[in-house]
């Protein structure tokens, strides 16, 4: 595909312009399909024959001289747990395999308005749950840049196909890091916006009060333009802001001059591999010599904020997953009573880390534990939004780790949950705050395996959070830099 | 590993989760569960006593749509989901132990 545009923003122009169709763009992308997802399996599910008659329209658009919108012929791969109305949503479960929505999930509807060409449903930890794909019921994704390495989770089937080049951009959500981690293990440019800023009506809810969309893309100014296009209020989600949606585009360019950056200690110390808190503070460099004010902060309640998270989001779970019952979609298996054939069903529909999340959160808040648990991370939640205040009022962004290691080993961390659990360290903090964060590349490990650095920014700073990764992309090395 | 989470804690909450779990795996679930509350330790251990809960990272209260009637799922394209049906509605097996 030497010939054509690989960025989301240069297809949409050239498409716009008539200067390539968005069908050669999408034959492209599907022959990079064909070539690779057999090895990486990104993808429950390709659409090549709706993407091909997606394609057609919007070249039919143009021939009409009609504006098809500023996604325009650009391939775009949808998490499976974003509702595609009449195309399977299987969430990586048993129990939704065969499930096919009445409905479109809002972004789905929004990308499509903006002309984009959905390729498929990417594979994702069952029901978001997990940090490797490893815990889909379907075979888990293999990273493009090492394939005896996970892609990170949930979203590895998004992250990978951006990495792979299967689409330019992608959609995935984040719950407790769910974007920005398999970004980082990926090498791509993954962001989690402010809570409330885009629609989640259609998205399947793991954890309510965390859950997130947000894109992947190759560039920052790709992840820029496709959450553009997502952001914005929508009456069919409660929890939607009504605010205008950020221009974020425009100012990709402005240097991040004056701008003041706080590395957090908590998250470039203990537990974090040495290369990748090397190139941490290797990236607080890079935006010192940019112009950027660069000191050190302490959020102390980020140390609290991983025990917090895995009860308050197994909490909400165990509640949102109740509704898989076998009785109005996906999955039953017969019983004697309806009781019989709700618990024969879940027994048989769950994966293992599902059932786990589902139990902790029972227990969690059940008669005679809600207090010194679940009662207990929400006061823990209330600390971690004060230490970002605390930190806010000396600092623009914040700088961290996305994720404690490169991409590690299959199998690696499957027999022990909360060696799992560790790799959400750097992440967790902003989904308890409802904060924006996006992961930007930055050179690799020792391994040679890419690393993510992290920029946080308090609620609705999507702006200077876009512009500041900007600058640190701009001065990243190169991914395929061992760090030495 | 946890001395507070015991064997039959994890049967009574799988139970009350609508799972049916094998002996093994109550065992193992009974292992795990336990790690992770221990990890859990460092926030019971915390005085929390002055701090207010965050339920929700939005100060946003009483959400609710105008009153007017619109358009809503197609109801046979929602049936055509569901594992069993009869005269437009879900069916399901008995509920309270008798015959239906």
């Amino acid at each position: 595909m030497a010939e054509l545009p690989r960025t989301a923003v240069a297809i949409a122009a050239a498409v716009r312009s008539g200067e390539v169709s968005a069908a050669e763009v999408l034959e492209a992308h599907l022959a990079e399909v064909d070539r690779r997802e057999d090895e990486v399996h990104a993808f429950n599910l390709v659409t090549a024959d709706a993407a091909r008659a997606a394609a057609a329209a919007v070249d039919r658009r143009v021939a009409a001289g009609e504006d098809p919108g500023p996604l325009a012929g650009v391939p775009l791969a949808l998490k499976d747990n974003l509702c595609t109305r009449g195309v399977p949503t299987s969430c990586s479960s048993r129990i939704l395999e065969t499930w096919c929505p009445p409905y479109d999930a809002t972004v789905v509807e929004r990308v499509a308005a903006a002309g984009a060409v959905p390729l498929g449903k990417t594979n994702l930890d069952e029901f978001a749950m997990g940090s490797s794909t490893e815990n889909s019921a379907f075979g888990p994704t293999r990273n493009p840049r090492d394939t005896g390495r996970v892609p990170g989770g949930s979203s590895g089937g998004s992250a990978a196909a951006v990495a792979a080049g299967f689409a330019p951009v992608s959609l995935g959500s984040d719950t407790g890091g769910s974007i920005r981690q398999p970004a980082a293990l990926c090498g791509v440019v993954g962001a989690k916006p402010t809570y409330g800023l885009v629609s989640r009506y259609g998205l399947v809810a793991f954890a309510s009060s965390l859950d997130q969309i947000g894109p992947f893309a190759a560039t920052v100014a790709d992840a820029a333009l496709l959450l553009e296009v997502i952001a914005g209020h929508d009456p069919m989600d409660s929890t939607s802001i009504d605010v205008p949606p950020p221009a974020l585009g425009a100012g990709l360019d402005g240097g991040v001059a004056g701008l003041r950056v706080g590395l957090v200690s908590e998250l470039t110390g203990e537990g974090i591999a040495p290369d990748v808190a090397a190139r941490v503070r290797q990236a607080a460099d890079a935006l010192a010599a940019a112009g950027a004010e660069v000191g050190e902060v302490s959020v102390p309640a980020t140390a609290h904020g991983l025990s917090a998270y895995y009860l308050i989001a197994p909490a909400e779970a165990s509640s949102n997953l109740a509704r898989y019952d076998g009785v109005r979609y996906g999955l039953r298996v017969d019983g004697a009573t309806t009781a019989e054939m709700n618990t024969a069903t879940r027994t048989a529909g769950f994966g293992a880390e599902v059932k786990r999340r589902i139990m902790l959160g029972t227990y969690a808040l059940s008669a005679g534990y809600y207090d010194a648990y679940y009662g207990k991370a929400l006061k823990v939640r209330t600390l971690v939004v004060r230490d970002f205040e605390a930190a806010y009022e000396r600092f623009d962004l914040l700088l961290a780790p996305t994720s404690p290691t490169t991409a590690f080993r299959f199998g690696d961390k499957t027999d022990d949950p909360l060696a799992m659990y560790l790799n959400d360290v750097c992440t967790i903090p902003s989904n308890l705050a409802g904060h924006p964060a996006v992961s930007v590349p930055f050179g690799a490990g020792a391994d040679g395996l890419p690393v993510g650095v992290q920029l946080l920014a308090p609620a609705l700073g999507e702006a200077t959070m876009f512009r500041a990764a900007a600058a640190l992309e701009a001065a990243a090395p190169p991914l395929e830099e061992a760090y030495a | 590993m946890s001395d507070r989470l015991t064997r039959d804690d994890v049967a009574k909450v799988a139970d009350l989760a609508r799972l049916a779990l094998s002996d093994a795996e109550l065992d193992l679930f009974t292992e795990q569960l336990g790690a992770v509350l221990d990890h859990a330790d460092d926030v019971a251990a915390l005085d929390l006593s002055e701090v207010a809960p965050t339920a929700h990272p939005l100060p946003l209260i009483n959400v609710v749509r105008d009153d007017v009637v619109r358009p809503c799922l197609d109801r046979e394209e929602v049936l055509a989901q569901a594992p069993a049906v009869e005269d437009g509605r879900f069916r399901v097996p008995a509920i309270l132990g008798e015959e239906p």
